[in-house]
């Protein structure tokens, strides 16, 4: 019965309580959909990384990614990359020997680390064939093609066709050189990237370096769902017994750290909006009790404890936080929910962003845990608003309210 | 048998430098049943008396004993429990929860004292019917008259079944035809449960009613007067 005094309570003073009830439901609209907002634009910017750069999981050789050591590899990588391929969620999985090694043009030379890759394989785990935009991926040269990336190509002032001379060091330590041509040129977000890292076939990099030709450095995995990863992950980990085995996050701790920093921003920025709110709801509910206060007398005088007088209050305003606050996240989760289909259009500023690596378009993504949280946050404001309201409620005497004037 | 023994009973208020005896040394018993007006001039004292025995303002000195326990001696955790147990309140006004119906207000009470759900609603029913107003049970207090919200704060007062009502000039804002037929169905109920029902008033119409009658003057008993009606 409390519980329905105080609902009804509420809608004593309509006027009052909606406009209360709207500032609420706006500020947490405000909150859900920035929130929803900057986690799409974060995890566009994640998923581009992953699906050029990173890959899900990759597995490498313990030690591996300390010293890079060529004579350091997976000897049965090809075994073990069939196996995952027989994995549920997995889409793709591409073998990669990887060298340091020079490139060199006619005119200068440069530091690079070479991926040899199947081409059509690596297809399946990276997007690399679609960032190429001189040349063809892989296509239009017969023999030892390579594809370089655009910053790359301005460094060592190449074209689509130009020849490059590989040099590098083999399993016994011999130095040996190939002669490529300049297949592709592809452009992705990360300048470093592009300008150190080349690929060329495994087969013509075998060739050159005498690698076993099943044999491995790096194994990148591709999924179908990013929720699937802890999933594919611990699957690949027994798999892959005593080798490393790391995801995305370890790969780039800094890319995890984006989300998560990306995360707590956004509850800094509800509990901001929630702060201000605050106000409003202790000065509604300090409106309530002052109005009341014949009423309360009446009722402390005819049985209500102060625990029943405090419960009262605090669910009143609780009910009216809770009321804003369901309105605000389902106004804010359906507008975020049509931005997952619909992105935002930033191309008026974009620019800017884009050479950070964010995309123009961004499509919202709702993380329904923050929903929960928010009306967990919701219903403490609702508590906390309502705790010198109530004590005041509860300072009133009987005797001294229900005096007549 | 007594339900109520006050033993020199004294309140003073200190409004600043002048201190007001508002009540200074009542003795008085009421028993069981009984039908009392207290009376007297405003100022006079008589709502302060009743809020002490109500257990809503503490005394200076005195005793008030309630079935055998001395109120004012219990913890203000337990007084709450004991008002809802033992004491039926009829104030003059703002005596109903707006919000709540004439039925829930009358079984909120009951509620509170822990009454099953079943035994509730049979005794709202019955109540609502003994004031004469079984058809507004599902009305709010802002769609009756103010003496039908006094007859439905009557009934409230006697849901949990207590031991005495204390009504502090319950008819003060009701015109003479509603005040009339209150009081018929007050001294009803006083028959019909055997309440004892004690009234703080200047109103001549509750005084012809009243089978007692207890003037007071600045704090302290003038006469004490009992009559057959
Ligand atoms: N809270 C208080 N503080 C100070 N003085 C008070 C207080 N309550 C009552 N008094 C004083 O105590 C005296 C008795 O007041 P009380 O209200 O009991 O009289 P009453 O007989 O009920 O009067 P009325 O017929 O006007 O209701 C008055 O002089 C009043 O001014
Ligand atoms: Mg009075």
């Amino acid at each position: 019965m409390i519980l329905s005094i105080s609902w009804r309570n509420i809608w004593r003073n309509k006027v009052r309580s909606l406009v209360i009830i709207f500032s609420i439901a706006i500020g947490i609209f405000a909150g859900v959909f920035s929130a929803a907002f900057f986690k799409g634009m974060a995890d566009q910017r994640i998923q581009k990384v992953i699906n050029t750069e990173l890959s899900y999981i990759q597995i490498h050789q313990p030690d591996y990614r300390q010293n890079s050591d060529f004579g350091n590899f997976i000897p049965d990588g090809s075994a073990l990359t069939a196996k995952i391929r027989q994995l549920p969620h997995v889409t793709g999985v591409s073998q990669r020997i990887l060298i340091q090694s020079m490139l060199a043009s006619a005119e200068t030379a440069s530091g690079v680390l070479i991926a040899g890759i199947d081409p059509a394989i690596e297809s399946t785990v990276t997007n690399l064939n679609t960032k190429i935009i001189e040349g063809a991926y892989f296509d239009g040269i017969k023999r030892n093609p390579i594809v370089i990336g655009k910053k790359l190509a301005e460094k060592l002032n190449v074209k689509v066709r130009s020849k490059v001379v590989i040099t590098l060091q083999d399993l016994d330590n011999n130095i040996t050189s190939g002669a490529f041509r300049v297949a592709g040129i592809y452009s992705t977000d990360n300048n470093l990237f592009d300008e150190s890292r080349v690929f060329i076939r495994s087969s013509a990099l075998i060739k050159l370096t005498a690698f076993p030709a099943t044999a491995a450095h790096e194994i990148a995995i591709n999924i179908d769902a990013s929720e699937n990863l802890s999933l594919v992950e611990s699957q690949v980990k027994e798999i892959a017994g005593d080798k490393e085995v790391m995801n995305w996050k370890a790969l780039s701790p800094e890319m995890n750290y984006l989300t998560e920093a990306m995360g707590i921003y956004m509850y800094v920025f509800i509990i901001i909006i929630l702060l201000a709110l605050l106000f409003g709801i202790i000065n509604t509910m300090l409106m309530v009790v002052m109005e009341r206060r014949k009423e309360l007398g009446m009722l402390m005088a005819v049985g209500m404890n102060k625990r029943r007088i405090f419960t009262m209050i605090v669910l009143e305003s609780i009910l009216l936080s809770i009321t804003g606050g369901i309105v605000g996240i389902v106004i804010g989760a359906l507008t975020a929910k049509y931005g997952e289909t619909h992105p935002v259009d930033l191309s008026m500023w974009a620019q800017g962003y884009q050479q950070l690596g964010y995309d123009a378009f961004v499509y919202t993504s709702v993380d329904p845990v923050m929903l929960v949280n928010v009306s967990i946050m919701v219903m403490i404001t609702g508590v906390i608003a309502a705790l010198y309201p109530a004590y005041k409620a509860l300072k009133n005497d009987p005797a001294d309210a229900l005096r007549m004037e | 048998m007594k339900v109520i023994e006050i033993r020199n009973l004294k309140k003073t208020y200190n409004t600043g430098e002048v201190k007001v005896k508002a009540v200074n040394g009542i003795s008085i018993d009421f028993e069981e049943g009984e039908f009392a007006a207290i009376v007297g001039p405003s100022g006079s004292g008589k709502t302060t008396f009743l809020n002490m025995l109500g257990g809503l303002d503490r005394p200076t000195s005195g005793e008030v004993v309630i079935g055998g326990a001395n109120v004012w001696e219990l913890s203000s955790r337990k007084l709450i429990d004991f008002r809802m147990n033992n004491i039926g309140f009829v104030f003059q006004a703002y005596n109903l929860i707006p919000v709540l119906t004439a039925g829930e207000n009358v079984e909120f009470i009951m509620q509170l004292q822990g009454m099953p759900k079943k035994e509730r609603g049979m005794r709202t029913k019955e109540l609502l019917e003994a004031v004469g107003l079984a058809d507004r049970i599902n009305s709010r207090p802002g769609k009756l008259s103010g003496g039908q919200q006094q007859r439905v704060a009557v009934a409230r007062a006697l849901a949990s079944r207590p031991k005495f009502i204390l009504a502090d000039e319950p008819t003060a804002n009701l015109d003479s035809k509603a005040t009339t037929s209150l009081l018929e169905m007050m001294a009803e109920m006083n028959k019909k449960y055997n309440t004892t029902f004690i009234f703080a008033t200047h109103d001549q119409r509750v005084m012809d009613k009243a089978r007692r009658i207890v003037s007071i003057e600045d704090g302290r008993i003038l006469s004490d007067e009992r009559f057959e009606r």
